[in-house]
């Protein structure tokens, strides 16, 4: 047997462990990133394999805490893809601005970055009176950070040119302080975001959401999973509601292809229709 | 004989000449996958796309996330994503950390390359002016790939080939047209 195929079994064991052990499900991940993970942790524990860390998870919740964070994908970075923020702007603002009040999720928020941009966003574009910011992870360690709203300085040249990227209507700078080698998000920022706890691979539906980003999340999942948290994130969504995913993820509705329209497949921008195929057709 | 599954090829600064060189040596009877890291800006991405299909017969495309990596065909990582192989021959994206302050990584992808590939793997670096890549060669190296790395008196710029072989013995140091023509003989598994 090769160390590939070994450390093959180990992981299983490790994911089936933490699955029984903490009730967090990462059997159904993208197993590469699975493994890349892993072995950064061994390397920071200095621990020698991946089946020396099974006693050690099972036995040091503090030490599972690790690998959660390990675990979720903590990068994002404030606007990254300035140009989905600018359609964001151009073509799902004007029919947000119809609501009265309109709830956003940002599902997989990781330490916040993606949940401050819209914050902005909507601010600058007038509907921060008018709606709440909820932003999820499984990770209470990057909920912990996103809530503090702290990041390094050394960040703030890239974020402000994707911002300025973004079609702004003021200046980044306007929106932290900075202080030694990082900056804080301003309060009022703090304030429209709600950070709370939600597992997409194992909750339940979380409100009824006029937007929904999830972008950069699914991307870890396989595709049995990606299925069952898109349905999830569609049944989140009202009728009329839109879908934010990454750049790069492939989408196929496979929960029912006629049910959404495209608004900008490039950014991959989807809008749940008010009607469903066929509805509406017998008067 | 040895047999091949997989080619993954990284460079950097004077990648795109770099890589259009390389391309233009392998004709359409070239029958494994060629996977490419490059750093780029994300702007030169639809322009690069056109670039490399006018110097060859074989289909360049970006790699994108859970497609099946087909034999004869060109793949380029999309910028800002770690590009990955998983152990069903299909791709996956990740936005983890920059690896030597870079996504995509070529270590990134040349390691899952290696895990999944094995023996069975070649791996390129080319041009570039940073050590991104070296330790993924190491692991192609370690588990029995085929490691080639460019000359590094002709490469544009030579520190990454150079890094490269501070970390590994390869097996290939070659000029970018030799590294073609010898990717040409390697003999691809019975299933492709």
């Amino acid at each position: 047997m090769t160390s590939g195929e070994l450390e093959a079994i180990e992981i299983d064991l490790l994911l089936e462990a933490v699955f029984r052990r903490y009730g967090y499900d990462f059997r159904s991940y993208a197993r590469a990133s699975v493994v890349r993970r892993l072995r950064l942790l061994l390397e920071q524990s200095g621990i020698a394999s991946v089946g020396e860390l099974i006693p050690k998870l099972l036995h040091e919740p503090a030490f599972f805490q690790e690998l959660l964070f390990a675990f979720s994908i903590t990068v994002s970075g404030m606007f990254r893809d300035p140009e989905f923020f600018r359609s964001l702007r151009e073509n799902v603002v004007p029919l947000l601005k119809t609501y009265p009040f309109i709830r956003v999720w940002v599902a997989g928020c990781a330490c916040g970055e993606e949940a401050y941009s819209l914050a902005i966003l909507l601010k600058e574009e007038g509907l921060a009176a008018h709606s709440t910011i909820y932003a999820t992870d499984i990770n209470d360690q990057a909920l912990a950070v996103a809530k503090e709203g702290i990041y390094p300085l050394r960040q703030v040249r890239e974020y402000t040119e994707n911002y300025q990227k973004s079609g702004p209507h003021d200046s980044f700078s306007r929106y932290y302080h900075a202080s030694h080698d990082h900056i804080v998000m301003n309060r009022e920022l703090k304030k429209s975001i709600t950070f709370a706890n939600h597992n997409l691979v194992s909750d339940h539906v979380f409100a009824e959401m006029h937007l929904i980003l999830c972008r950069n999340v699914m991307i870890y999942f396989d595709r049995e999973l990606k299925d069952r948290v898109l349905r999830l994130l569609d049944s989140s969504l009202i009728r009329g509601g839109f879908l934010c995913l990454g750049t790069k993820e492939s989408l196929r509705f496979s929960c029912g292809d006629g049910r959404h329209d495209e608004i900008d497949s490039k950014n991959r921008i989807y809008r749940k229709r008010v009607l469903e195929a066929g509805e509406g057709r017998t008067r | 004989m040895k047999k091949y599954r997989a080619v993954v090829a990284g460079c950097s600064a004077g990648g795109m000449q770099a890589v259009a060189t390389l391309l233009a040596q392998l004709g359409t009877s070239f029958r494994l996958p060629l996977i490419i890291v490059q750093h780029l800006h994300r702007e030169q991405g639809e322009y690069l796309f056109r670039f490399y299909s006018s110097s060859t017969h074989l289909k360049v495309q970006e790699a994108s996330e859970r497609e099946k990596i087909l034999p004869g065909n060109v793949y380029v990582a999309p910028p800002d994503y770690h590009l990955l192989i998983e152990h069903d021959e299909t791709f996956s994206l990740s936005v983890e950390e920059k690896v030597n302050f870079c996504r995509p990584s070529i270590d990134v992808l040349f390691e899952s390359a290696a895990d999944v590939y094995g023996p069975a793997l070649a791996g390129v670096v080319l041009t570039g002016a940073n050590s991104d890549g070296a330790l993924g060669l190491k692991r192609i190296k370690d588990c029995g790939g085929l490691t080639l790395v460019q000359r590094p008196e002709t490469a544009q710029f030579p520190e990454m080939p150079r890094s490269a072989l501070l970390c590994v013995h390869a097996d290939q140091v070659l000029t970018i047209e030799e590294i073609g023509r010898f990717l040409m003989t390697l003999k691809p598994e019975a299933a492709y």
